[in-house]
């Protein structure tokens, strides 16, 4: 199944752009969480999580976002989600994920 | 407006909850979704679902979120614990005004440093089931009233997916459990048998191990014949009962060193019919049993005995035995006579195929001493029972191959024959 996920690792290795699919749900989520703890296993500070494609997220997708704040959050890095659109912003800021992450 | 979005959201998750526990996902699978979904449905930093386990009094961790690989993986309840959160059932427990239970004493440590805020006994038809654990929320917000009936909800959903699997387990338990008390009964139903053919046969001390014998040959007859082996463990059964009515024949007839008169003879044959009062009230795994000791000695001419059936008439299991019983006969020695040569053995069953025995029982039968001589089976049945020189006689492959050939069957039944010449006598 496509899921349309992307992740891209800066030249220095600091910063990690994840690109969500249209849907984020258990399967696109856990492919997200694979990408940013690969993305923190070799050291990237600031992980971006870019939801321009994304059109429904749904509880479990919250779920593990909740759980990649968690984990950057562990590892001394920082989580900026870009590109959301009203929906998904109005979704975060309702559950209060959007206190613990940047938004561009 | 906000409230109409979270209630519609956290409706959305219940759903999806409920779809999760109906699906044919593992338990496990089920376990670690749902605590995503009650996450995701209120937005939950942390938590963690655990089952019960009534005999150990631990709550063991299914799926953990966020609780970091320090987090006991099993907590005690003490019986003070388990009182309170029966009584007080599937609700939501505040941990910070809930100090007072020994519960949240010993565990006050795990439980403040992951900040979590909600203990949820799962209380299922008056049982504790499990528990959530529910940290803080991302709103940093405290837990509203409708967000705790969410809470319950959901927690009702998984204490009723916990139940399933326990109910489950029981089941798989029972059944093992259930398996494991057949196979004594059938272990020790076995012993049985086999002590009541050693004790058959002690009686006759010129036929020494002759019911084990029969039991023996009648079940590789079956084998031979393409029965299943529960069917051809029922037929080794039925050979090794055949001569119980021997039992109440007087030892000095059984043992008479010459051929027995007509009185003692009449006296003789009242075995097969002794032997089947004898098994019937026993309740056998196997329902030929009986039947296997009472024709035995019948033959498919109608000239056997007690009742003289043909054929048809004679239950399978009595044709088998009959074939086992003589064909041990033949190839033992006797008090009054040496047995007989192993090619004069296959020339005695081919002449008396289709008068006394059924063919293709012969032919079975002849087929497995085949087998075995020619090393198409590695299994030495056949020398083991009547010993290597008797069965390795010269000649006696090439007699096999021409017998089974010229005994090809134009039927997979038993058939009348004329009367053949030369019956062959049964002790």
């Amino acid at each position: 199944m496509e899921i349309g996920i992307a992740a891209s690792i800066d030249p220095s290795g600091e910063r990690s752009v994840i690109f969500a699919g249209d849907y984020l749900n258990k399967l696109s989520g856990e492919s997200i969480e694979h990408e940013c703890r690969r993305s923190l296993a070799v050291g990237c500070k600031e992980i971006i999580v870019n939801f321009s494609r994304t059109e429904i997220v749904n509880s479990i997708g919250i779920s593990i976002l909740l759980g990649l704040i968690d984990t950057a959050a562990n590892n001394g890095a920082t989580v900026v989600f870009s590109d959301m659109n009203e929906n998904t912003i109005e979704l975060f800021d309702m559950l209060g994920l959007t206190k613990h992450v940047t938004i561009a | 407006m906000e409230h109409d979005h979270k209630l519609i959201h956290a409706f959305g998750a219940l759903a999806e909850l409920g779809q999760q526990i109906t699906n044919k996902n593992s338990f496990q699978e089920t376990i670690r979704t749902s605590l995503h979904l009650l996450s995701g449905a209120l937005g939950i930093m942390r938590g963690a679902v655990s089952r019960y386990s009534r005999y150990a009094h631990e709550l063991n961790m299914l799926a953990v979120r966020g609780l970091g690989d320090d987090f006991p993986l099993s907590l005690v309840l003490t019986e003070e614990d388990e009182r309170q959160f029966l009584a007080n059932g599937l609700n939501p427990i505040a941990i910070a005004q809930a100090k007072v239970l020994p519960f949240f004493q010993v565990y006050d440590v795990s439980f403040e440093c992951r900040r979590l805020e909600l203990f949820v006994p799962l209380v299922v038809r008056d049982e504790i089931v499990g528990a959530l654990f529910l940290g803080e929320k991302a709103t940093g917000e405290p837990y509203s009233h409708y967000e705790k009936e969410i809470v319950c909800a959901m927690g009702r959903h998984i204490g009723v997916a916990i139940t399933q699997r326990n109910l489950m387990a029981e089941i798989e338990r029972r059944a093992e459990e259930n398996r494991q008390l057949f196979d004594e009964m059938r272990s020790t139903y076995h012993d049985t048998v086999k002590a009541f053919a050693a004790a058959i046969d002690c009686k006759d001390k010129y036929t020494e191990g002759h019911s084990v014998r029969v039991g023996k040959f009648s079940k590789i007859i079956a084998c031979e014949m393409g029965w299943a082996s529960e069917e051809a463990e029922g037929a080794a059964v039925a050979g090794y009962l055949h001569d119980v009515g021997k039992l109440t024949v007087e030892r000095k007839i059984i043992n008479a060193p010459y051929r027995i008169n007509a009185k003692e003879s009449a006296e003789l044959n009242k075995h097969p019919a002794v032997g089947y009062e004898i098994l019937l009230p026993i309740h056998h795994p196997f329902a030929d049993v009986p039947l296997a000791a009472k024709y035995h000695h019948e033959r498919l001419d109608g000239r056997g005995y007690p009742d003289g059936l043909v054929d048809r008439e004679i239950p399978y299991i009595a044709k088998i035995v009959n074939l086992a019983d003589s064909f041990d006969a033949m190839t033992t020695d006797r008090p009054y006579k040496a047995r007989r040569p192993a090619k004069d053995v296959v020339d005695d069953l081919h002449r008396n195929s289709g008068s006394q025995f059924a063919p293709e029982l012969v032919s079975a039968l002849l087929n497995g001493v085949l087998k075995e001589l020619t090393g198409e089976v590695r299994d030495r049945r056949f020398r083991r029972l009547l010993g290597r020189d008797y069965m390795e006689a010269d000649g006696i492959v090439d007699k096999l191959r021409n017998t089974l050939n010229e005994m090809a069957p134009t039927t997979p039944m038993t058939y009348v024959a004329a009367v053949a010449p030369g019956d062959i006598p049964i002790h």
